[in-house]
């Protein structure tokens, strides 16, 4: 990459991160992960518990310093500079608000920390209150709001010196769910008032589906995909990536032929479909085909491509889930969406015919 | 709605009740009929002539207790000083740090004065003082109990300190850096602010503890360094009047109220 | 690639041990304190009780293991010879009984009393806390004096009985046994509750209730269930009282009267002027001794139990 392009907010490098417990063996929370962040972008970091997501966005931060490696915050080397002298802000997971301050004050404290003139903080810290909707509390203690309304004020808080880049470490997974849907619109408006890019990190992929610009989904210390929602939806490069966003049915098969260039697999479990290839690679041999519960319909017994028996229904209000005992033993799982129509579906222990949409199957690239 | 009957109330168990009614007796009986004494009239102590301030006054009025009384806020308020100060900078070295060579001894070191039998600590420090005298000629006056002091309450200004460190939320120092607050303003604006209450119960025990010490006091403190605790020790041995339980009563309601006063502040930060 | 790796790395490393020595620096003025006259005085009594004592108080700076040998035994005066003398032993084990009765019977007060505080609504709760924590705080020296005043034979029972015509001459209860040991009662019985209801306060009492859905009635609850959950305090409890009982030096001095001595007034005796510091020393040393033994098997129960969990 040479020196990261200006353009890119955020450029990390080949960061690695090994944390060096006294007594006990080297943890690599990060390794060798190199990553792009444009500027004005809704970028999401998305992963397990452990992934190395929070490592990283403590990297970008200054809470710690990279092993190895270089982070760049607009083409200038940030890795070693204390969190102090970084104009990035961070919105924490339990919120971090003074406890001893105001909201006022709490708003107030960067600015007065980079030594801006009273009246500018002043009028920033209203400024401040009104894009979060919070005027009224300016002069609550912390401890005395609600958390939605701590959530808010860390927001403000974090966007009042005007950072390059905005961090949020799971600022949502306090709220109940209800708090947490609202909240997730109200950040998307305040990323599109403010222009500022924004760093999220989420285990949650619902979440992270419906608010990002591009994702990069992380799984122990590494980078496995970055790309839009949809294409990692779509098109996910990997088992983990697969399983992890959305519920997945994961067929075994071996490649048969690949006429005009789409693989045909023969499935284990029977018939032998059309499979979308990975991006950048042309596999062969034993390989994996994924499919989402959704691009399949369940059909009567001697219909559509696969054939088997229904296990287990599972209602779920909006849509129910049948799942498939296959020919091979594997397990499929479609989901049908409740119209009243299919009130009297199938019940366990029916045999059953399975359709699957066109263009829908993908091979892993395993 | 009838009452739940307590045997059936699952926490309580039978005669507990009377027992702890029992303990609090046992501790409040012997302070209260001291204190209510302290009020007696007549020249006899178990004569009761009637409520009288009498007492008090006397005792107020005498040099010896007024001497003593000085020497006791001297010393107590120099070893508070003292052991605050230091604690609170060893507590913010030793909480929430990543282990320095030497950290777990320091920890032993700290705590020891609390696991050595009071009465050890005293002969040892008259011995200290003893030898400095004698060999270096090194006498520091009222400061060889000073110094005695602050060695014991160190540990007891250091506990509540470190409590409230180790309490602290240590993303609160991150947030105040990722505002920009350089280490010493994250410190000064963030940090000291939250940790007054916890320094604050340290110097009321130090002050408690230094305040009423006796025994390593008795040993170390030389002619003329009589403090009140002392004071009372020398009254008891000569024919006791009602002024010994109003001096007693005075120490022991100064010393209540301010526990007492300790205790509301904490319950009011909470 | 490899410059700026060692180049982090070395920084990262640096910070970290200039950290470490600004902590190690700021917890340097409270360890120095501690060292010079907490630690110090310590080891001065260890050299002391080598060394022969003086005849007017203080030492001679001779090497002796007199003070060691004086504690079993007598040197006669007249034909030099050492005879066994079990006089301060059986002042130390007397020493130990009194201490070892205070903590019990401290233990039976203080636990039903722990679990009562432990078992009252949160508000009622830190009330009790404080009923307890002011005797905890409260002068000791006038506490026992308070004793004194009352069990004395002008003393406030023996004054009520006598009015009231039940005796007609005053039972003596001060300079006894008993009174030493109501003494050291008195005094720490706080030590006792304090750790115990902070133990108690932790209970879980779901515990409880699944101990009544299988069947244990109150009592079997009581000792199958809550007193081994509450071991850690009862065990810290007891040491709070026995350490400090068994080298106690106001109640005795007080209530004993000099008659029935403890190990503590025995050892600040023998710092009196013309008395014999070495021997005082290595009594010193001899209760230090047991004092860390019983810590040392404090230290390894609890992390013992640490372990557990």
């Amino acid at each position: 990459m040479g020196l990261a392009d200006n353009k890119a907010a955020i450029a990390a490098q080949n960061v690695s991160k090994v944390f060096r417990g006294a007594g006990q063996e080297a943890v690599a929370a990060l390794d060798n992960v190199s990553l792009t962040i444009n500027q004005n972008e809704f970028f999401t970091l998305l992963g397990p518990s452990g992934c190395g997501k929070t490592t990283l966005l403590r990297l970008i931060a200054g809470f710690e310093f990279p092993t190895d490696g270089h982070i760049y915050l607009y083409g200038e080397d940030i890795a070693l500079l204390p969190a102090y002298k970084r104009p990035v802000n961070t919105v924490f997971q339990n919120y971090a608000l003074f406890p001893h301050m105001t909201v006022a004050q709490n708003i107030a404290f960067g600015l007065e920390m980079l030594g801006k003139p009273k009246a500018e903080i002043d009028a920033r810290v209203l400024a401040m209150l009104k894009l979060v909707r919070m005027e009224e509390l300016s002069g609550r203690k912390t401890s005395q709001i609600s958390g939605g309304q701590q959530q808010r004020v860390a927001l403000a808080r974090a966007l009042a010196p005007k950072p390059k880049v905005l961090l949020l470490d799971e600022p949502l997974s306090a709220l109940d769910y209800k708090l947490r849907k609202e909240m997730q619109i109200e950040l998307k408006r305040l990323q599109t008032e403010t222009g500022i890019t924004f760093i999220f990190v989420t285990h949650d992929q619902e979440e992270a589906l419906t608010m990002s610009d591009r994702i990069a989904v992380m799984s122990k210390g590494k980078v496995l995909q970055v790309g839009t929602p949809h294409e990692i939806y779509d098109h996910p490069a990997e088992r983990f990536v697969a399983n992890f966003i959305g519920e997945t049915n994961f067929l075994k098969g071996e490649i048969v032929s690949s006429a005009k260039g789409v693989p045909r697999v023969k499935l284990e479990a029977g018939p032998t479909i059309s499979a979308d290839a990975p991006r950048g690679g042309q596999p062969a041999g034993k390989v994996t085909v994924v499919l989402r519960p959704e691009q399949a319909t369940l059909v009567p017994a001697g219909k559509g491509e696969l054939q088997g028996v229904v296990d287990n229904v599972v209602f779920f209000g909006t849509d129910t889930h049948f799942h498939v005992r296959l020919a091979d033993g594997s397990m499929f799982m479609t989901r049908q969406q409740n119209s009243g129509a299919n009130a009297g579906g199938p019940k366990a222990g029916d045999k059953a015919g399975i359709q699957l949409a066109a263009n829908a199957a993908r091979i892993l690239k395993d | 709605m009838n009452k739940v009957n307590a045997s059936v109330d699952i926490k309580t168990q039978p005669g507990f009740k009377a027992v702890a009614i029992l303990c609090l007796a046992m501790l409040y009986t012997p302070i209260l009929v001291l204190i209510i004494f302290a009020f007696n009239a007549g020249n006899l102590m178990m004569h009761w002539e009637g409520v009288s301030l009498r007492w008090f006054g006397v005792a107020l009025a005498n040099q010896d207790f007024q001497s003593a009384a000085r020497n006791t806020f001297m010393i107590s308020i120099v070893a508070t000083l003292v052991s605050t100060v230091t604690a609170t900078l060893a507590a913010i070295g030793m909480t929430r740090v990543k282990a320095w060579p030497g950290m777990r001894m320091a920890f032993m070191i700290i705590n020891l004065p609390l696991m050595v039998p009071e009465i050890i600590t005293a002969v040892a420090t008259l011995s200290f003082f003893a030898l400095l005298a004698k060999g270096l000629g090194l006498n520091f006056g009222i400061g060889n109990i000073m110094l005695a002091h602050c060695v014991f309450c160190i540990p007891f200004a250091f506990m509540p300190i470190r409590a409230r460190l180790e309490d602290m939320d240590l993303t609160l120092e991150n947030a105040a850096a990722d505002l920009y607050a350089t280490p010493w303003q994250a410190f000064r604006r963030v940090t000291f602010p939250l940790l007054v209450p916890g320094i604050a119960s340290g110097a009321a025990l130090a002050f408690i503890v230094s305040f009423d010490d006796f025994t390593i006091t008795q040993l170390v403190a030389g002619p003329g360094q009589t403090t009140l605790p002392l004071y009372i020790w020398d009254q008891t041995r000569r024919p006791m009047t009602p002024e010994i339980n109003a001096i007693s009563a005075v120490l022991l309601l100064f010393s209540i109220s301010f526990i007492i006063i300790s205790f509301l502040i904490a319950r009011k930060r909470k | 690639m490899a410059e700026p790796v060692s180049k982090a790395a070395e920084i990262a490393l640096a910070s970290q041990k200039n950290a470490a020595r600004r902590h190690q620096l700021l917890a340097m003025p409270s360890l120095l304190i501690i060292t010079l006259f907490g630690i110090g005085p310590l080891l001065v009594i260890l050299v002391y009780s080598f060394l022969k004592a003086a005849p007017y108080g203080g030492v001679e700076w001779k090497f002796s293991t007199d003070a060691y040998l004086n504690f079993l035994f007598q040197r006669d005066i007249f034909d030099d010879t050492l005879q066994f003398s079990p006089d301060y032993l059986f002042i130390y084990l007397r020493s130990v009984i009194f201490a070892v009765v205070t903590t019990a019977v401290c233990l039976i007060i203080g636990f039903p009393t722990a679990y009562f505080m432990a078992t009252r609504p949160p508000e009622q709760r830190s009330w009790w806390v404080l009923l307890i924590t002011i005797p905890f705080w409260s002068n000791l020296l006038v506490r026992t004096l308070a004793i004194m005043f009352i069990i004395r034979d002008e003393g406030v029972i023996n004054t009520v009985l006598m009015n009231w015509h039940v005796i007609d001459k005053p039972i003596t209860m001060l300079y006894t046994n008993f009174a030493i040991v109501l003494g050291l009662l008195y005094s720490y019985l706080p030590f006792m509750v304090l750790p115990l209801y902070s133990s108690l306060e932790k209970l879980d009492f779901r515990l409880v209730e699944a101990g009544f859905d299988l069947y244990a009635d109150k009592r079997r609850v009581l000792w199958r269930i809550i007193i081994p959950l509450a071991k850690p305090g009862i065990v810290a409890g007891c040491l709070l009282v026995l350490i400090p009982a068994i080298g106690a030096y106001v109640t005795p001095l007080i209530l004993g009267g000099g008659l029935h001595l403890m190990i503590g007034d025995l050892i600040a005796q023998q710092f009196g002027s013309g008395r014999n510091w070495p021997l005082g020393a290595a009594q010193a040393l001899i209760l230090m001794a047991a004092v860390m033994v019983a810590l040392f098997f404090y230290v390894r129960n609890s992390s013992g139990k640490m372990h557990h969990e």
